[in-house]
């Protein structure tokens, strides 16, 4: 296992794209037959652990986002003994709190003709065909069961003056499903999940352990037993054993350096878990959102989404006339383009997302840009505030108007708001089976970690769905099939597997803290950061790829050679944990290089420069593509291995995603 | 912009603490706090110096990791606003800027500029919750909520947890934070079977956590960035004496 510690040594010649492939996926558990029985038949084929049981076996849950915090509350509630990591120091800090717009469920309370079916279509194509009917349709059922659940729990969703609960539609659909707690959705369905979690921790059930960090996956005869973890106030180093693994730890677009993600959030977990023998899927499949403050300066530390939800009153355009520098109030109604309205007049500004931010794109890099860079259009609302007046508009979308405000300076009651697309969301993470374990046995990975649901684009107010579907629904029932049959085994730290892998985790920390170069953690991040912008963005080519590969297999060899980091492992120490993180997002964005240069098509998010329409739509190859690319890490430097799984279409037929 | 910064640093929980002094200069004004104490960061440690400690993570005002006592104020002089969410063009050019952690005795010091507010999640503990288990919920229009009560319970809900009211106490009390929790679930009809445990168990909660008394001030609702409403203490209020002083029908 040593090798895992061994850096490269700088070569001469430049390192290119190679990978090699392995054999295809053909197990993924899915079921067959009828697609609406599915999922049923599925449950009742699993087998059970008797309640008495339960209490024997310790699942080890990280992270406690959404999915996590919904995962276990649930498993505390059925009776395992349960333990969480959380790297924050609370688990109602994850990054779930920040989501703002809605959650989808197919509820059909407006009687405008939702149905399980229209959702699991919608979410199939939203995702340009690229992800299996089995898990979306599932989705979908249980869609239903997750705001039921959490209006029980006490979530203030937003209601008609009946009583009953309020929705509005969002991009890629055309139906109004999704459910939304003002502009804080996320927030209240964390804290419903965190409330959850925070009654299993005083019934005892679960023990949350805040501040402590996961560094590595412990896998033994190619199992997972447990996981290494830093306590990151006092710098400690643990070994921590369970029958079962569940990682939750977000998604890692934060390989960007800018993008609209909490800051801390980081690939760590999955990246040590792949390093590990755990699949990687489609790591190239990056959302980035159409609707975000444009970046003003080199200081900015982050990005700042503005909900999807405000594209379903505000209208985005830019001057007809390039470069146009009048002030946006001044330009008459028949001098401004809606680009989306015109190019998509079905769907008009609620396109799905990939498609609103190369429409944008498209617009600057044909000189239509607007604001002091030209990278940004605008969204305007003053038709909306005209058509329903400034107090059902304040009720709309009040909290986002100020954030606005704040950021930038201008009010957008004045002046329309300026966006431009940000990365967002990774539908790509750990491969997954339909019971949501990873290729490891007893390895599992849920919410935003895993690759599981959006295909190659995810539809708005969907991830949120998908994390507590994942964590209520899916997992508590799933996992007890695999636990089943480690009733006996009895868990201990004291193994070799264990000892390597602290003994790894301990060499790690030192080697970064002894390199004492001259550049900061931040320098090296956001080098990476713009190169991935520039080549694993919102536009790839074969030849920017390739460049890009090698650009990042420099950088990383740099980092370790100039980086400093101050302080000891023995304390308190954010640089310390920081430098952790970016060394691993290295490592993904060379596998994201290799995943966006291997698929030779567009689809979804992924649009490749060689492979598009006149008008610039993706052109989708199902014939050669029409599957998950999981990736089996080969070591260190070695070219990655690829497996297939081929994706098939029995219920719906991939066609060419129109939103015309 | 160019500032002096008197920064509060601390190695630990056992070290004593100090103020330091640092300069910071070329800071745009369209920078928010924290961007500008990275700036400072990535100097220190260029200098070969110990970057300064600060939680955060959304930076956008909802996560309520951030948390500065600046010039004298939970989260700076603008009111109702997390740290992350102030902006530099809020300052002078040249002004010198006081940067002390949240300061309360149930929120100990770790490093620096961060504490341990894990108290508040032990006062969740006691009763911030609807004990439902997963799986058993009815349809959810099958409980309808008058909408007037649904806002306010939105209100209250939007707490970010943040700690900021009790680092704006004279007397560090956790009130507006509980009262938020207790509000939030008062309002609504799956709240009232635990109500009154509830609230017993989360106040005294606070109270074996070292929270002070509410005297009514008010200095915690100017501060709170969720504009939790004082009118949660008053809910919160009315609750414990109902709770404390009549009979509880549950109880045979
Ligand atoms: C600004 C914004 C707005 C959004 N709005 C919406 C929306 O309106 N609707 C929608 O459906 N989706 C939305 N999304 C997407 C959605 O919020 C996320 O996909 C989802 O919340 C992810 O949840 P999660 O539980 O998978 O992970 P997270 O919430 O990211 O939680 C990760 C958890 O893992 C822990 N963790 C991670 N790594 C480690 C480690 N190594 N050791 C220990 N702990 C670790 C963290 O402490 C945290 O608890 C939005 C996203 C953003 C950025
Ligand atoms: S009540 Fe306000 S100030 Fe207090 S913790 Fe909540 S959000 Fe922060
Ligand atoms: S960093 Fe999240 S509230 Fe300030």
């Amino acid at each position: 296992m040593s090798e895992i510690l061994t850096i490269p040594i700088p070569t001469k010649t430049e390192p290119s794209i190679s990978w090699t492939e392995g054999s295809p996926i053909l197990e993924n558990r899915c079921p067959s037959g009828d697609l609406e029985k599915r999922w049923t038949r599925h449950k009742d084929s699993l087998r059970l652990v008797a309640p008495h049981n339960k209490r024997k076996l310790e699942v080890i849950v990280v992270g406690a986002g959404l999915a996590g915090a919904s995962a276990a509350a649930s498993l505390g509630e059925l009776g395992y003994q349960v333990k969480v990591f959380v790297y924050h120091n609370s688990p109602r800090r994850a990054h779930s709190i920040a989501a703002q717009g809605g959650i989808n469920a197919a509820k059909n309370y407006r009687n405008d003709g939702d149905s399980i079916w229209r959702l699991f279509y919608d979410t199939i194509k939203g995702g340009d065909f690229r992800a299996r009917e089995s898990n979306v349709y599932r989705l979908a059922e249980v869609s239903v069961k997750i705001i039921d659940h959490c209006v029980a729990q006490g979530i203030p969703f937003a209601r008609e003056y009946g009583g009953y609960l309020d929705t509005r539609s969002f991009g890629g659909a055309q139906l109004m499903r999704t459910f939304y707690a003002r502009g804080q959705t996320g927030q209240q369905l964390l804290l419903g999940a965190y409330a959850a979690l925070q009654r299993q921790v005083e019934l005892g059930n679960v023990k949350v352990f805040y501040n402590h960090e996961l560094l590595d996956v412990v896998v033994d005869e190619g199992r997972a037993r447990g996981v290494i973890v830093r306590n990151l106030i006092t710098g400690e180093i643990h070994r921590v054993a369970g029958h079962a693994v569940v990682l939750a730890t977000g998604g890692y677009g934060n390989a960007y350096y800018l993008s609209t993600n909490a800051k801390l959030s980081n690939a760590t977990a999955i990246w040590r878990a792949h390093r590990r023998g755990a699949f990687f899927a489609n790591p190239s499949f990056v959302q980035i959102h159409p609707t975000c403050i444009p970046q003003s300066g080199e200081y900015q530390s982050k990005l700042t989404l503005m909900s999807e939800s405000l594209r379903n009153d505000g209208r985005v355009w830019v001057p007809r006339t390039p470069g146009d520098k009048r002030a946006p109030q001044s330009i008459p109604e028949n001098e401004r383009w809606y680009y989306l309205e015109e190019w998509y007049p079905s769907f008009g500004n609620l396109v799905p997302r990939d498609i609103a931010s190369r429409a944008a794109k498209r617009v600057c890099d044909m000189g239509y840009g607007v604001g002091p860079t030209g990278r940004a259009v605008y969204l305007d609302f003053s038709d909306a505030i005209k058509r329903f007046g400034r107090e059902v508009i304040y009720q709309r979308y009040g909290n986002l108007f100020e954030m606005y405000e704040e950021i930038t300076g201008e009010s957008p009651w004045e002046t329309p708001m300026r966006i431009y697309p940000a990365v967002h969301y990774t539908m790509g993470g750990l491969w997954v089976d339909y019971n949501l374990m990873t290729n490891i046995p007893g390895l599992y990975a849920i919410g935003e970690a895993n690759f599981s649901d959006h295909g190659a684009n995810r539809l708005g107010a969907s991830a949120l769905m998908q994390g507590l579907a994942d964590g209520y629904f899916i997992l508590p029932y799933t996992i007890g099939d695999y636990l089943a049959t480690q009733l006996f085994v009895k868990n201990s730290t004291d193994t070799a597997a264990f000892a390597d892998a602290e003994k790894e985790t301990r060499e790690r920390i030192e080697k970064v803290l002894s390199t004492k170069g001259t550049r900061t953690v931040d320098e090296f991040h956001r080098e990476l950061g713009k190169i991935l912008w520039d080549s694993c963005g919102l536009a790839r080519s074969a030849s920017g790829l390739s460049e890009a590969f090698s650009k990042v297999r420099e950088l990383r060899e740099r980092f370790w050679q100039e980086v400093r980091v101050p302080g000891t492992g023995h304390e308190f120490n954010q640089n310390l944990e920081k430098a952790l993180r970016v060394s691993d997002f290295f490592e993904l964005g060379e596998l994201m290089i290799v995943d966006a240069y291997h698929r030779e098509e567009s689809c979804g998010c992924h649009l490749r420069e060689e492979y598009q329409t006149e008008e610039g739509e993706a052109l989708r190859n199902d014939n050669e593509y029409a599957y998950v690319a999981a990736w089996e890490w080969a070591g260190e430097g070695k070219p990655p291995i690829l497996h297939k799984e081929p994706l098939k279409f029995e219920f719906v037929k991939p066609t060419v995603r129109s939103y015309k | 912009m160019r500032f002096t910064l008197r920064i509060w640093r601390q190695k630990n929980a056992q070290d004593q603490g100090r103020f330091e002094t640092y300069e910071v200069d070329g800071i745009s004004p369209d920078a928010s706090f924290l961007e500008m104490l990275d700036v400072l960061n990535e100097k220190l440690i260029h200098e070969g110096k110990d970057p300064v400690a600060f939680d955060h993570d959304c930076r956008e005002g909802i996560c309520g990791s951030c948390g500065l006592f600046i010039n004298g104020r939970a989260h700076g002089p603008l009111p109702n606003i997390t740290t992350c969410r102030l902006y530099m063009r809020h300052f002078k050019d040249g002004d010198t800027i006081t940067i002390e952690p949240f300061r309360a005795k149930p929120f100990p010091i770790i490093k620096d500029l961060v504490v341990d507010r894990s108290a508040l999640d032990r006062i969740i503990q006691k009763g911030g919750y609807i004990s439902v288990n997963t799986g058993s919920a009815p349809d959810a229009n099958s409980i309808p909520v008058p909408k007037p009560a649904a806002d306010r319970a939105f209100d209250y809900a939007t707490c970010i947890g943040c700690g900021a009211c009790v680092a704006a106490c004279k007397n560090a009390s956790a009130m507006l934070f509980t009262a938020a929790k207790v509000s939030h679930l008062a309002m609504l009809p799956q709240g009232q079977p635990e109500r009154r445990q509830r609230v017993k168990r989360m106040v005294a909660q606070m109270d074996i956590e070292g929270f002070g008394h509410c005297s009514n001030t008010g200095a915690c609702a100017v501060e709170c960035p969720a504009k939790i409403p004082l009118a949660a203490i008053a809910q919160l209020q009315r609750d414990f004496i109902w709770a404390n002083l009549t009979p509880d029908p549950q109880i045979k």
